[in-house]
């Protein structure tokens, strides 16, 4: 690279010059307006984080009936807002793994049914109260207490005790869960002063900023809490809009009003990727669509007529048509290489042939009744339609049945024996099967019962052994793979969007869409 | 006079028992939509013991008839409860989105209702010449096109390309009212093209109507010029069909934008309503459902006085 180029590209990232200027001169050496963004997203990148300045984001998802309480937090509007105000006990790295946050160490007992978290020393509220452990111990009891509304509630079950010791908590479990550090990075469990028994929704907690401005629905503003005891938080200011109409977003972000937006459609991506100064990230994630069939209920009861199914989808065809290359094959279990404990199984293929033959050994005869909705995840009718038309070929009839958006998740999932839906994936194996694919399970979708898959799901919780646990993670993966009611053609990449006025996109973080919550806190503007 | 208030009084009456109406329609339809609020705010994370609690806290498992009872009564006192879903004081909430709403509302308004007026005139001037023509073409074109179509159509060229004017139209407190006009450019624009062509046509056919009258031609002998005829003596006889079409237009400012609203992302009635209606916040759905019915209610009013106070031969009834 021509070393003028390199120290212009410099000045442009540390703000010395304007990206306008700095593209007219790259044009004028001969280098081309792709060429030039490129070398000026990584100049930016090696200048390190800028501070000051005042960053835009636009997110789908938040409404005028959401709440400040962290217990109530349901969209990723509210994800991201808690992520700027407060904090966890422990979170997620990178990679996947577990960092503290208000708790600065935590270590388990051999059996993992006693937990210890040590609170991290002179770290302040916003309201400039100090962090104690009893104010740990009261967030626990809150989202896990007898009337609690907590989305985290079943996540808690197992607590038997939490106690209270200096600077310690120490919480015991019935069972013993090598994952709880992973239950406590949930994002509802916000560390909160008095566990937010006085004030759930004051928005008052350790985070990098503090809220000036809340309007539910509308707009937030952030300013930087002086007092802040990480290294997140480089812009003075966030500005947070609610942009749920699609077009809109993405035009908020091309017309230069926002810096950083989720959920860009997969149908327009690439569009959105050619425009210039804009940079598209895909970013793989556990998430998943699926299409559900209630094992106790007949004509799913029948392993033949499931297996005809599962031989029965294209699911290449699925990644292709419905998420645009956008995410990945499913292979009919919900865990795919985002889990830290992850092993390879046989990929499923469509076969026509294979599903026929199951389907005549099931002894099944007329159409199969399958309802779908637009919000049971992007393009579910017409997965549902491509689905029709792959087992068409197999000899199998399939209705589909559109049913209103509204009510879906009330009426039809959970609730009907044969519908489409999505999975937002969860931090661990243990989570997802417990949450999901435990017989006793509130949110079982696909009713499955397997005793000797229950065992082993209480046996590997309490292993320490990371290998012996592995293994048996995978012969449980086959056992849903093979018997369970879940047919899941594709895993979705989460895709966000940002412009190059703000720099410090990190790739592949691990967690949810827009560096798991953080990228307002973690990339700057640079100018 | 009297006359006046005395329809005055029966038509306001008349107006509470249709709220009255429309409240109980509210209410059973939204007890017909499947899932109620606790389902509805819990989502796909509702278990159980979530619901029962959530349920329990919101009184939901009183009867629906002694809830209805409830918020009447409270609405008689002028209170129009809390929200089921934010727990926030309704009143308060939904006085800053209407305020947002009536903001839109009269700067569209204020652009679009002279504007139409002024072309139905030159429509009627030059007609069925080359500018009646041009304008009829142009605002029925306008019309027949969706407005979330327009208002795509507006945003990819002022906003993405040109950058004149923003595409998400957030308005806010800290905003001057310069800043807030700029901003909300757009809509208004949007809304303008969708408005405007039925108050144009309303206002080119009622003049058209009365220009065939025998004092019209009386005027013409007399050699008025065209635009006098029509400015002093055909549009005051024409104002009562006029003014009707303009305030259903004006109603519609209010309570029929939401999709603009959503497309511009505009803080507005519109969005809070959709909001709560999706999770079956009754008490706003009610609050929302009768400010939007009073509008109605209360624009129409307004037409039928200006039409009565137009019109002489109401106004002194032998």
């Amino acid at each position: 690279m021509n070393d003028e180029l390199k120290y212009l590209s410099r000045q442009t990232a540390v703000g010395a010059l304007s990206r306008r200027k700095f593209l007219g001169r790259a044009g004028a050496l001969g280098v081309s307006a792709a060429a030039a963004n490129t070398m000026l997203s990584s100049a930016v990148h090696a200048a390190g984080p800028q501070k000051g300045g005042t960053l835009r984001i636009g997110l789908q998802g938040g409404s005028t009936t959401d709440s400040m309480d962290p217990a109530l937090a349901a969209n990723t509007t509210a994800v991201n807002l808690i992520r700027m105000w407060g904090e966890p006990l422990v979170e997620l790295t990178d990679d996947g793994g577990i960092q503290g946050k208000v708790a600065e160490s935590f270590e388990a007992s051999a059996d993992a049914t006693a937990w210890t978290f040590t609170v991290r020393k002179g770290i302040t509220f916003s309201n400039g109260q100090e962090v104690t452990a009893a104010d740990v111990a009261a967030t626990i009891e809150r989202h896990s207490g007898e009337d609690t509304k907590s989305g985290a509630l079943g996540l808690l079950r197992d607590i038997k005790d939490v106690r209270v010791d200096g600077r310690n908590v120490i919480i015991s479990l019935n069972t013993g869960n090598a994952d709880l550090p992973y239950l406590m990075s949930d994002y509802h469990l916000i560390i909160q002063p008095n566990g937010g028994k006085d004030a759930p929704d004051a928005a008052i907690g350790t985070g990098p900023y503090i809220m000036k401005e809340i309007d539910m629905g509308v707009r937030f503003v952030a300013e930087k809490n002086p007092n802040y005891w990480g290294d997140l938080g480089h812009a003075e200011t966030i500005e947070l809009l609610v942009i749920n109409d699609n077009t809109a977003r993405v035009a908020a972000l091309q017309s230069g009003q926002v810096d950083i937006i989720d959920r860009v459609p997969p149908r327009t991506a690439g569009l959105v990727a050619r425009a210039p100064g804009i940079t598209v990230a895909s970013t793989a994630g556990p998430g998943h669509y699926v299409f559900i069939a209630h094992t106790n209920t007949a004509p799913f009861d029948n392993q033949d007529l499931m297996m005809a199914l599962k031989y029965g989808i294209n699911r290449q065809e699925m990644v292709d048509k419905i998420l645009f290359g956008y995410g990945t094959v499913g292979n009919d279990s919900p865990i795919n290489a985002s889990y830290p404990m992850y092993s390879e199984m046989e990929q499923r293929e469509y076969d026509p042939e294979k599903a026929a033959a199951y389907f005549k050994k099931s002894g099944h005869s007329g159409p199969i009744l399958l309802r779908t909705s637009d919000n049971s995840f992007p393009g579910a009718p017409d997965a549902a339609a491509l689905f029709q038309q792959s087992l068409k070929a197999a000899g199998i009839e399939l209705e589909i049945k559109r049913e209103p958006n509204d009510g879906y998740w009330s009426e039809v999932w959970n609730n009907k024996p044969f519908c489409t839906s999505y999975w937002g994936g969860r931090p661990t194996q243990d989570q997802m099967f417990t949450t999901a694919y435990l017989s006793t399970a509130d949110w079982n979708d696909t009713r499955f019962s397997n005793e000797k898959f229950d065992q082993m799901l209480l046996a590997a919780r309490a292993e320490l052994d990371t290998g012996k646990r592995k293994q048996m993670y995978a012969d449980m993966g086959e056992i849903l793979r093979n018997q369970s009611g879940l047919i899941c053609p594709m895993f979705n990449d989460f895709v966000d969007a940002y412009n190059d006025r703000v720099g410090g996109w990190v790739e592949g973080v691990a967690g949810f869409s827009l560096m798991h919550g953080y990228a307002a806190q973690r990339m700057w503007v640079t100018g | 006079m009297s006359l006046l208030l005395k329809m005055l009084a029966q038509r306001i009456a008349l107006g509470l028992l249709l709220l009255f109406l429309v409240s109980i329609l509210i209410f059973g339809g939204t007890l017909i939509l499947p899932g109620d609020v606790a389902q509805s705010i819990l989502g796909q994370s509702a278990t159980p013991e979530a619901l029962a609690n959530l349920r329990e806290e919101l009184g939901l498992n009183e009867p629906a008839v002694g809830r209805y009872f409830d918020w009447l009564g409270g609405l008689l006192q002028g209170d129009l409860g809390t929200s089921l879903t934010s727990g926030q004081d309704i009143a308060s909430a939904i006085g800053k989105r209407l305020g947002n709403t009536f903001f839109l509302a009269f700067w569209a308004a204020l652009i679009s209702v002279p504007l139409a007026i002024l072309l139905g005139l030159i429509a009627v001037r030059y007609r069925e010449r080359w500018p009646d023509k041009l304008i009829s073409a142009v605002t029925l074109a306008s019309i027949s096109v969706p407005e979330f179509l327009i208002a795509y159509v507006a945003i990819f060229f002022v906003s993405v390309r040109l950058r004149w004017a923003p595409s998400v139209t957030t308005i806010n407190d800290s905003m001057s009212l310069g800043e807030k006009l700029h901003t909300i450019s757009l809509p208004i624009t949007v809304l303008t093209l969708v408005v405007l062509a039925h108050m144009m046509r309303m206002t080119r056919a009622a003049i058209l109507n009365v220009m065939q009258s025998a004092y019209v031609e009386t005027a013409e002998l007399k050699g008025l010029r065209m635009f006098t005829i029509i400015w002093k003596h055909a549009l005051p006889n024409a104002v009562a069909p006029v003014v009707n079409v303009v305030m259903l237009n004006m109603a519609y400012l209010v309570v029929g934008v939401v999709v603009i609203e959503v497309v511009f992302t505009y803080p507005g009635m519109g969005q809070y309503l959709v909001d709560h209606v999706s999770k079956r916040d009754l008490p706003v759905v009610q609050a929302c459902g009768l400010i939007f019915a009073g509008v109605y209610i209360g624009l129409n009013l307004v037409a039928d006085i200006v039409s009565i106070i137009s019109n002489p031969r109401l106004r002194h009834p032998k």
